[in-house]
């Protein structure tokens, strides 16, 4: 009964986003004033269905009815209430729906948060989210649906994979979609613009706390994933270049350039075409992700099972959504001229720079990702893209970028130049060096050519997002939440590059033959094997040992790495050891049994990898502060708007 | 003005592209196997019927056989193990079971239970047999020729379908049923 109510509710959620995409787009495009009206109804309606749906869904997982197709391939009575629930999302049909109902919280606070917005503009916007709610309702309907029936019912189930049941699973696909969908919202914003016909600089003031929402969840969701890779997948391995992974670091590219481009479209009514393609391609690379992901033209270590008629789907709903806009695109944004020019030493230009670099970074990623489907359609054989390509082409984009970020901070709109600033950043970057060179040559053995000016870069970073507000901070003046959340993400990134740089260089990595007794060397730790033994679970069984780890004759921790075998779905999985010690993590993961009493393991030491995910973490916080912004509370539009053509043009977000 | 135009004529590009990636890359097809084209890896394996006889690769030589990886607790199996009857119902090729990482009295139980498709069972409960094979999932059936080189590898549950447009074509005796 309750797996029928699901389905139903998801018809109707069909039917009312349906509603909602005509009268959002059809009633201000007729002028009919109250199917325009009839757009907020719509969607709460929708949003009642499609949680009816998803409750539906957890209540059929919670209820362990292996009467359901998608519960029985994806849940076991044997497991965890917590993973039953995390389950939902475990495979392609439940996350399809987790999607849809992330979209379908989005779509209300978008219509909530654009109560004081012109109605025509608002309910366009909601109009653009109800297609796109509507292509994915009838993606889940017609090819995924989580609610089919066996007959007869399973008695048991399959179980979770046993990689998914960590508690990372339950946190980063929610907070990853967040963002994935997010990026839609500013997609509809786009849309609404186009379909309209009209774009100032208001309409960017509207969209950027919204994108930027987006962003920091797309931040929090990837830096998630990575370290749920880290730690679960066993080997050590943050990133991989996987097709999955680009999926979701597209966009996240793309959303990073578009939040710089909304700046300059809000502050200076410049870039508004390139902002409105910059908005249309992330949810478009959001869109193609899920394609590449789920039509099984690629594989991926983390694809979802695919079928044949989920590919076509996927792509003509891409035909459809993308070129639509873009079609729209080529009509409309020849008429939205830019209000003004800028001087070559202009902010405007270093954020030129910034989206010319990202949007390059992006493009090799997604040449690399398609090279494979062209290799194949043309016949020449498979072709495996992997770090060798991403690693170097990434690095080209991304090194001049991370050079212009501290004067980019720093130039001043319209005329140029650096206020003043210029020797205070040579200083910086003096210090910068110092540093970089420090740490690369004097707390590591071994630095390349590149490690120093990794940790250079992003120590001068830190330093240069430190100037403003210290004095900004000394003449006693308000840093406005922009600025400060500016500065803080700034600061994210630079602890990022700065950590990445030590982990490419300096982890020391090794895999071993170990008998019981025998110790091993590795990044100036030492490794003594003292003993393996059985370890047994709910669910499982396995293999545990135990690693004594000294450092120069003192102790620093005992290390319990283990190997699981899960009984109903016959996997091993490798679990390791990890420990934080003076910034670096150790991590010993347990391998083969070689016979004769000896284990191979991998012993592995990566400096400062915590960082890496605390830097993400703090970009992303960045973000959520400068969107607490007083300029960005519609309460206060009209004061703001009016204080701000007062204000003289400092240095802002 | 023509380059607002750019970014659709980037994306119908694409677009093609993506046509073709779902037209010739067929997902059973994804991952071919390595040992398509090259001889089935050898075997001696003991019954599962009776531990005290076995099967082995050298005297499957001379036939067509439908090598097929199973397990009772893997439930695709279950989903497949109907078709695998009616294959076995049309004569057309012999199907030859590896029971991998099982246990005797289950598989057992479970082949009483719902009638044995199979002509021989090897019995493979480490699964050293299966890693040979390249299996990495239940079910995966190979087709093998009689020279003993595999012709063909599919994963997951044989479907009618399947069994009509994938096996039947590339077995001799299918063919001439299908041509009948």
């Amino acid at each position: 009964m309750i797996p029928e109510l699901g389905q139903f509710a998801l018809i109707l959620a069909v039917l009312l986003a349906g509603l909602q995409a005509i009268f959002g787009i059809a009633g201000p495009a007729l002028g009919r004033e109250r199917w325009t009206a009839a757009v907020i109804p719509a969607v709460a309606g929708q949003f009642v269905m499609v949680a009816t749906s998803m409750g539906c869904l957890m209540a059929a997982f919670i209820g362990s009815d292996f009467s359901v197709a998608y519960v029985a391939e994806n849940s076991n009575s044997s497991l965890p209430l917590f993973y039953r629930i995390a389950g939902v999302w475990g495979a392609h049909s439940g996350s399809l729906l987790l999607w849809i109902f992330l979209l379908a919280c989005w779509t209300v606070a978008v219509a909530i948060g654009t109560q004081r917005l012109p109605r025509p503009f608002a309910a366009r916007v909601l109009g653009v989210l109800g297609t796109i709610s509507l292509g994915f309702l009838l993606y889940t309907l017609l090819t995924s649906n989580p609610f089919l029936r066996l007959d007869p019912p399973w008695a048991d189930g399959q179980g979770l994979n046993p990689i998914l049941q960590d508690p990372g699973l339950a946190v980063h696909p929610p907070v990853l979609y967040t963002g994935y969908v997010g990026l839609s919202v500013a997609f509809a914003f786009a849309g609404a613009a186009l379909l309209e016909g009209r774009l100032d600089r208001e309409w960017a003031r509207w969209t950027r706390p919204w994108t930027t929402t987006a962003w920091a969840f797309l931040t929090c969701g990837i830096a998630l994933g990575s370290w749920w890779a880290y730690y679960t997948l066993g080997w050590g391995g943050f990133w991989f270049w996987d097709p999955v992974e680009n999926a979701s670091f597209m966009p996240w590219l793309m959303g990073t350039a578009l939040i710089h481009s909304l700046a300059v479209t809000e502050k200076r009514g410049l870039f508004k075409s390139w902002t409105l393609l910059l908005a249309v391609l992330g949810f478009s690379l959001s869109l193609i992700g899920t394609f590449l992901v789920r039509s099984g033209v690629l594989i991926s270590v983390h694809s979802f099972v695919a079928s044949p008629g989920r590919g076509e789907f996927i792509l003509t709903f891409l035909v459809i959504m993308i070129g639509a806009a873009l079609s729209l695109y080529a009509w409309r944004a020849p008429k939205m001229q830019s209000e003004a020019g800028f001087e070559l030493s202009a902010r405007e230009s270093f954020l030129l720079f910034n989206n010319i670099l990202l949007v390059t970074a992006c493009g090799t990623i997604f040449a690399g990702e398609m090279a494979p489907i062209i290799s194949t359609a043309l016949g020449l054989g498979k072709l495996s893209v992997g770090p060798p390509y991403f690693n170097p082409t990434f690095l080209v984009s991304m090194l001049p970028l991370l050079a212009l970020v501290p004067l980019g901070m720093h130039a001043r709109w319209k005329r140029g130049g650096l206020g003043g600033r210029g020797r205070t950043l040579l200083l910086a970057l003096g210090a910068a060096a110092l540093i970089g060179c420090a740490v690369a040559f004097g707390a590591f053995t071994g630095a390349g050519v590149l490690s120093p000016v990794g940790m250079t870069l992003g120590a001068w970073i830190i330093l240069s997002s430190l100037i403003d507000p210290i004095d900004r901070l000394r003449r006693r003046i308000a840093i406005p939440r922009a600025v400060l959340g500016m500065t803080i993400a700034h600061i994210g990134l630079g602890i990022f590059v700065f950590s990445m740089t030590a982990v490419q260089a300096f982890t020391a990595e090794q895999d071993v033959a170990l008998t019981t007794g025998m110790s091993a060397r590795d990044g100036g730790y030492t490794f003594q094997f003292q003993g393996i033994g059985p370890d047994h679970g709910p669910n499982y069984g396995g293999m545990k040992a135990k690693m004594v780890v000294t450092r120069d004759g003192a102790p620093v921790a005992v290390m319990y790495p283990a190997k699981r075998t899960y009984w109903v779905q016959h996997m091993v999985t490798t679990h390791s050891a990890i420990v934080i010690h003076r910034g670096s993590n150790i991590l010993v993961a347990l391998g083969q049994d070689l016979g004769d009493g000896r284990w191979s393991f991998r012993l592995q030491v990566r400096p400062l990898v915590l960082y890496i995910w605390i830097g993400a973490l703090i970009m992303a916080a960045g973000g959520m502060i400068a969107i607490s912004d007083r300029r960005y509370r519609l309460e206060d539009a009209r004061e703001t708007q009016a204080a701000g053509a007062l204000a003289p043009g400092g240095p802002g977000s | 003005m023509i380059r607002y135009f750019i970014p659709l004529a980037l994306f119908a590009v694409v677009v093609v592209i993506f046509a073709f990636g779902i037209h010739q890359a067929p997902r059973k097809d994804l991952v071919p196997s390595p040992l398509i084209g090259k001889p089935a890896p050898s075997f001696a394996l003991p019954s599962l019927a009776d531990a005290n006889t076995q099967v082995t690769s050298a005297s499957l030589r001379g036939h067509w056989y439908l090598f097929n990886v199973w397990g009772t607790w893997c439930v695709s199996c279950h989903i497949e193990e109907p078709e695998l009857r009616a294959i076995a119902r049309t004569g057309v090729v012999p199907l030859i079971g590896l029971d991998w990482k099982d246990s005797r009295e289950e598989a057992l139980a479970y082949l009483h239970a719902k009638g044995n498709p199979y002509q021989a069972i090897a019995f493979d409960p480490g699964g050293l047999a299966a890693i040979q094979w390249g299996v990495y999932g239940a079910p995966e059936t190979f087709i093998v020729n009689p020279q003993g080189i595999i012709v063909y590898k599919y994963i997951g549950p044989i479907t009618p379908h399947a069994w009509v447009h994938e096996f039947l074509p590339r077995l001799p005796a299918g063919r001439a049923v299908a041509g009948s």
